[in-house]
């Protein structure tokens, strides 16, 4: 994922210890760049995770979140036209 | 996430550093709030540490909590925090904000705490215009307790004590919290939102911030009411439970701003302080330096005394009165006293009667079970306690018949129409002086001087002064005159 591509206004970090898979930021993100993981983490919840690229920045998600610190909001801070895309960890 | 993208990003939202780092509540699970998957609560906390972050009042904010699922405020918010009595917080908060009018003091309430058992409290809080912040979570259902009906339970809705669903008759209406307090004049800000969905939710946290930065403008009572799911007790998932707040609750609560007096508003001034409390004997008249006294800390040393009295009588008759006097000339005289009434609600009517002990020594109880006098205003009075007095003891008597039942031959009797007497002196009711002139010549333990300290501490108007030192006088030689017939 090392591709020159448009590059995105924002991403987001989901700690997957934090998370409890209700899926409200799945249902909040308008581009839908949120899903449901498969595997349980340590507390026995499915977490969500960040397909990679498409967010926006515009942080509902972390509004519809109910943890405070299970999602967080990264949003550019220069605009360039060649950056290289996040890749997708999870 | 790749680092390279460290660079080029900063962080939009994050963990609002009004939370506390960890939560230490319990031993593990110190990363997480205690709340459920989709808990409407953990959502209101994160809007309210971000107002809190955003107007940078973290140093100076209190945050009074409930009881119910949102009780653990303390552990989350790394505020000022004060856990109240289930209901009370709106109460506690008014006091907080008071005591120290340059807080920002919240109040975080339930439904069943703020709408059921604190339905009164957080009334009078609005109505008095407390310039505090609620913030007032209405999920229709006592959730921490396991899904019982609550005020705000919707019509049809089932909960364990409504299993057939809630039915207006016999259960009454959901209550409308926000229309409720939208009637009253003093409320400056009243919102109900909701977090159904992403405009609900943006409109909440909108909400919330106005909410706290009303009262950073100084401006009164301010009340977010927040529609917040409860997917646990609902028995749905996090998202089902969403939308059931925005296509279900929403229709029996509607959203909007019920109140915005915002613009109009003046900051309110904080209320004065509380005189300090030095001044207030002052305030009230009975200042030690203010009060007439008989400078007759004169008692003889050595001398016994240890006078024990009951005054019974009707309620109205000067009963109470007549003990305090006699308490208070004591108090004069430098002995140790106790003054113990008993009497029910009535003010009149009814009958009263009072225990009063003086004494150089420490008194061991305010209770007189066999007093040494007894000061009876009436009959019934008379044959409640006349088995009572000890053998050489006195019973005075407001009779000009002493009833011959009554009578024994180990005490002293002093039967006279008092409240006659009191009459011909000018007023009937001054009966209980001309008693207490007739005991202290009695017992002849307290100065002339303690008594007229005494009264005159204890009577605020002249003409009774006056009056009570004439009755007073009078009783003393009643008393005397009997004295030299036995």
């Amino acid at each position: 994922m090392t591709d020159t591509v448009k590059h995105d206004r924002g991403k987001i970090e989901i700690d997957a210890n934090e998370c409890k898979g209700c899926g409200l930021c799945i249902e909040a993100c308008p581009p839908k760049v949120i899903a449901m993981g498969d595997h349980l983490n340590h507390y026995g919840y499915k977490t969500a995770f960040y397909a990679g690229s498409g967010c926006t920045g515009c942080s509902i998600c972390f509004t519809a979140c109910p943890e405070p610190g299970a999602i967080t909001v990264y949003r550019t801070a220069v605009t360039s036209s060649r950056v290289e895309a996040p890749c997708a960890s999870n | 996430m790749s680092n390279d993208s460290a660079l080029n990003y900063t962080v939009a939202q994050g963990r609002a550093t009004s939370f506390f780092p960890t939560f230490e509540r319990k031993d593990e699970l110190q990363h997480a709030t205690h709340f459920c998957p989709g808990c409407g609560h953990g959502v209101v906390h994160k809007m309210l540490a971000r107002a809190i972050d955003e107007l940078a009042v973290q140093d100076r904010t209190i945050l009074v909590g409930p009881v119910g699922c949102g009780v653990f405020t303390y552990h989350y918010f790394d505020v000022g925090n004060i856990s109240a009595a289930h209901g009370r917080a709106s109460a506690v908060a008014s006091a907080v904000k008071r005591s120290r009018p340059e807080a920002i003091v919240l109040s975080y309430q339930g439904d069943g705490d703020l709408a059921a058992i604190g339905a009164a409290e957080i009334l009078h809080s609005a109505n008095r215009g407390e310039s505090i912040t609620v913030i007032f979570i209405n999920n229709a259902v006592y959730s921490m307790t396991g899904g019982q009906s609550a005020p705000t339970t919707l019509l049809g809705q089932k909960s364990t004590t409504n299993p057939e669903g809630r039915n207006a008759i016999p259960d009454g209406y959901p209550l409308h919290v926000s229309e409720l307090l939208a009637t009253l004049e003093a409320p400056v800000y009243i919102e109900r939102v909701g977090l159904g969905d992403n405009k609900q939710l943006m409109a909440a946290q909108r909400a919330i911030r106005r909410g706290l930065e009303n009262q950073v403008r100084g401006l009164g009572f301010s009340f977010i009411e927040v529609l917040a799911p409860c997917p646990t007790i609902w028995k749905m998932n996090a998202v089902e439970a969403q939308h059931w707040v925005r296509d279900v609750m929403e229709k029996t609560f509607p959203l909007g701003v019920m109140r915005d007096k915002t613009k109009e508003t003046e900051p309110r001034p904080a209320p004065a302080s509380a005189p300090a409390l030095d001044r207030i004997p002052g305030i009230l008249g009975v200042a030690e330096a203010d009060l007439p006294t008989g400078n007759a800390h004169v008692m003889e040393q050595g001398r016994e005394v240890d006078l024990e009295v009951r005054i019974a009588g009707f309620g109205g008759q000067g009963v109470l009165l007549l003990g305090e006097m006699l308490a208070e000339a004591g108090l004069d005289a430098g002995l140790e006293v106790s003054w113990l009434p008993s009497y029910g609600p009535e003010m009149r009517s009814g009958t009263s009667n009072c225990h009063v002990r003086i004494s150089n020594a420490v008194i061991d109880s305010p209770v007189v079970t066999s007093p040494g006098v007894l000061v009876a205003m009436n009959e019934p009075s008379l044959r409640k306690f006349d088995r009572a007095v000890r053998p050489g003891g006195w019973i005075i008597y407001n009779g000009e018949e002493f009833p011959a039942d009554c009578v024994r031959d180990d005490i002293h009797v002093l039967a006279l129409p008092f409240t006659q007497i009191a009459n011909d002196l000018g007023d009937a009711r001054a009966a209980n002086m001309v008693m207490l002139g007739a005991l202290l010549q009695i017992s002849g333990v307290l100065p002339r001087e303690s008594v007229s300290a005494a009264l005159r501490r204890l009577i605020k108007h002249q003409r009774w002064v006056d009056l009570d030192e004439k009755a007073i006088a009078h009783g003393g030689s009643l008393a005397a005159a009997r004295s030299q017939e036995e």
